[in-house]
């Protein structure tokens, strides 16, 4: 198994030197969304508004963290189901997205569009959420705080480690 | 009243919220004792690896009080009660909610529940709203199986209302053409709880209390016990294994069970666990 340590954000030629099995120990700071958040880009990408964050320059993480126990830098963190999010991804693509974290396989139209848009897929082990909490450094609420679980989370990560989707 | 037992409601509140102390930060130990096994003669690196984080985790999460997973999942609770038993100074429905609800804040568990499932989605702030499966026994004690559930996996599950002409290979192919089919989604390897017969509702939950069965028991009836390794080894001969990254094992353990069913049906349910299988039972 090939390790690569990178660091966000990833362009295409980083991106086309890996292949599907390689493990990826990322480092840089990206931002959570799931379902709700997911839509609430699209909205915003629909109404032809402002983006919270720039796509192109970050990951998105599929996760809804646990709240953080007192002292911690964060709660527990791990991938949620990818395949949720396929309605919404091919737009967040066409508007810059590169990097994607989540677990399970997504669609053929998604992989496809992953493809055409020279963009990344990782999967995260799911259900280890206290061991890849170790690899954040920093974590903040960014956005509508309102969705708990679900909102915007900003976080720094060193040397997560995640592989190459098949 | 004869034969009539009482008990304070605060011991259920307290074996409750222990019960949840010991769950939500370490799964199942016969699932760890799996893995570990599987760790041990796997030759692939890529699900090697995995398997050393899930065992790596359930360390980290125990020593840190990190729950094990960031879905700490729907509590589901399957109650026996015994006819003769009584609760003091407090309702039992109330007690398990008052018990759940101190417990999340306690352990700083995730609000993973909507208050509808359409329009609004709305996260449940003020109560981690359990789903309870009462059953009236004879006797005077009460058993508790708690789990927590999470909904990747639950998502995941299936269920059939075959023809009575289905037979046993049918059913083995049923399973694993299903398991193997959503793949890395429910984060396997996984526990699957097989319910055959019953209705269309009881055998879902025949699935589900399959799944609460000690981790990789043998089925009392021998024909049922070779049914359940047929699934088992053709599922990890077939499926796609660790995460779905095609290689390692994608199952832990089958359990079957079954109920009595109308001439006309053969119920079939399939309800899947991840390898953060976490469930307890308790008496009192």
């Amino acid at each position: 198994m090939k390790t690569h340590k990178l660091t966000l954000p990833l362009n295409s030629e980083t991106i086309l030197s890996l292949s599907p099995g390689d493990k990826v120990l990322l480092s840089g700071t990206l931002y959570t969304a799931r379902d709700k958040a997911h839509r609430r880009l699209v909205e915003l990408i629909q109404q032809n508004k402002p983006l919270p964050f720039t796509l192109s320059e970050t990951a998105i993480f599929y996760c809804g963290p646990s709240p953080i126990p007192p002292g911690k830098v964060c709660g527990a963190i791990g991938p949620t189901t990818s395949s949720r999010m396929d309605a919404y991804t091919p737009t967040l693509l066409e508007h810059g997205l590169k990097v994607m974290i989540g677990k399970g396989e997504r669609s053929y139209s998604v992989q496809a569009a992953i493809k055409q848009h020279q963009a990344l897929y990782l999967v995260a082990t799911g259900g280890v959420a206290a061991y890849l909490s170790k690899h954040v450094t920093k974590f903040e609420l960014f956005l509508w705080p309102e969705l708990g679980a679900e909102a915007i989370y900003k976080m720094e990560v060193v040397d997560f480690p995640c592989y190459v989707s098949n | 009243m004869k034969n009539a037992r009482f008990v304070d409601s605060v011991l259920l509140h307290d074996k409750i919220i222990t019960a949840l102390g010991q769950i939500y930060c370490r799964p199942d130990e016969k699932v760890l004792k799996l893995i570990r096994e599987f760790e041990a003669k796997e030759t692939h690196p890529l699900a090697k690896d995995m398997l050393q984080a899930i065992l790596e985790n359930a360390d980290v999460a125990q020593r840190e009080s990190l729950p094990c997973c960031q879905d700490t999942g729907t509590p589901v609770l399957f109650i026996e009660m015994g006819e003769h038993f009584h609760l003091q100074s407090g309702d039992i429905r109330s007690t398990i909610y008052s018990a759940l609800e101190r417990g999340w804040q306690q352990y700083h568990l995730r609000r993973s529940m909507v208050e509808e499932p359409l329009f609004e989605r709305k996260i449940i702030q003020d109560r981690p709203a359990p789903i309870i499966h009462w059953e009236i026994v004879p006797g005077d004690g009460l058993l508790v199986h708690l789990a927590l559930k999470g909904g990747g996996a639950e998502n995941m599950a299936a269920h059939y209302l075959l023809p009575t002409s289905t037979n046993e290979t049918q059913i083995v192919e049923k399973v694993v053409e299903h398991v193997g089919g959503v793949g890395g989604q429910p984060c396997p390897p996984v526990i699957v709880g097989v319910g055959l017969g019953g209705n269309f509702e009881s055998s879902a939950l025949l699935a589900k209390k399959a799944l609460l069965e000690p981790t990789g028991r043998n089925h009392p009836d021998a024909k049922y016990a070779e049914l359940e390794q047929k699934i088992l080894n053709e599922i990890n001969a077939r499926g796609k294994g660790v995460m779905g990254m095609g290689a390692g094992p994608t199952a832990l353990a089958v359990h079957v069970l079954t109920a009595p069913c109308h001439i006309a049906s053969l119920p079939l349910a399939i309800n899947l666990d991840c390898h953060a299988h976490r469930h307890t039972s308790f008496t009192l």
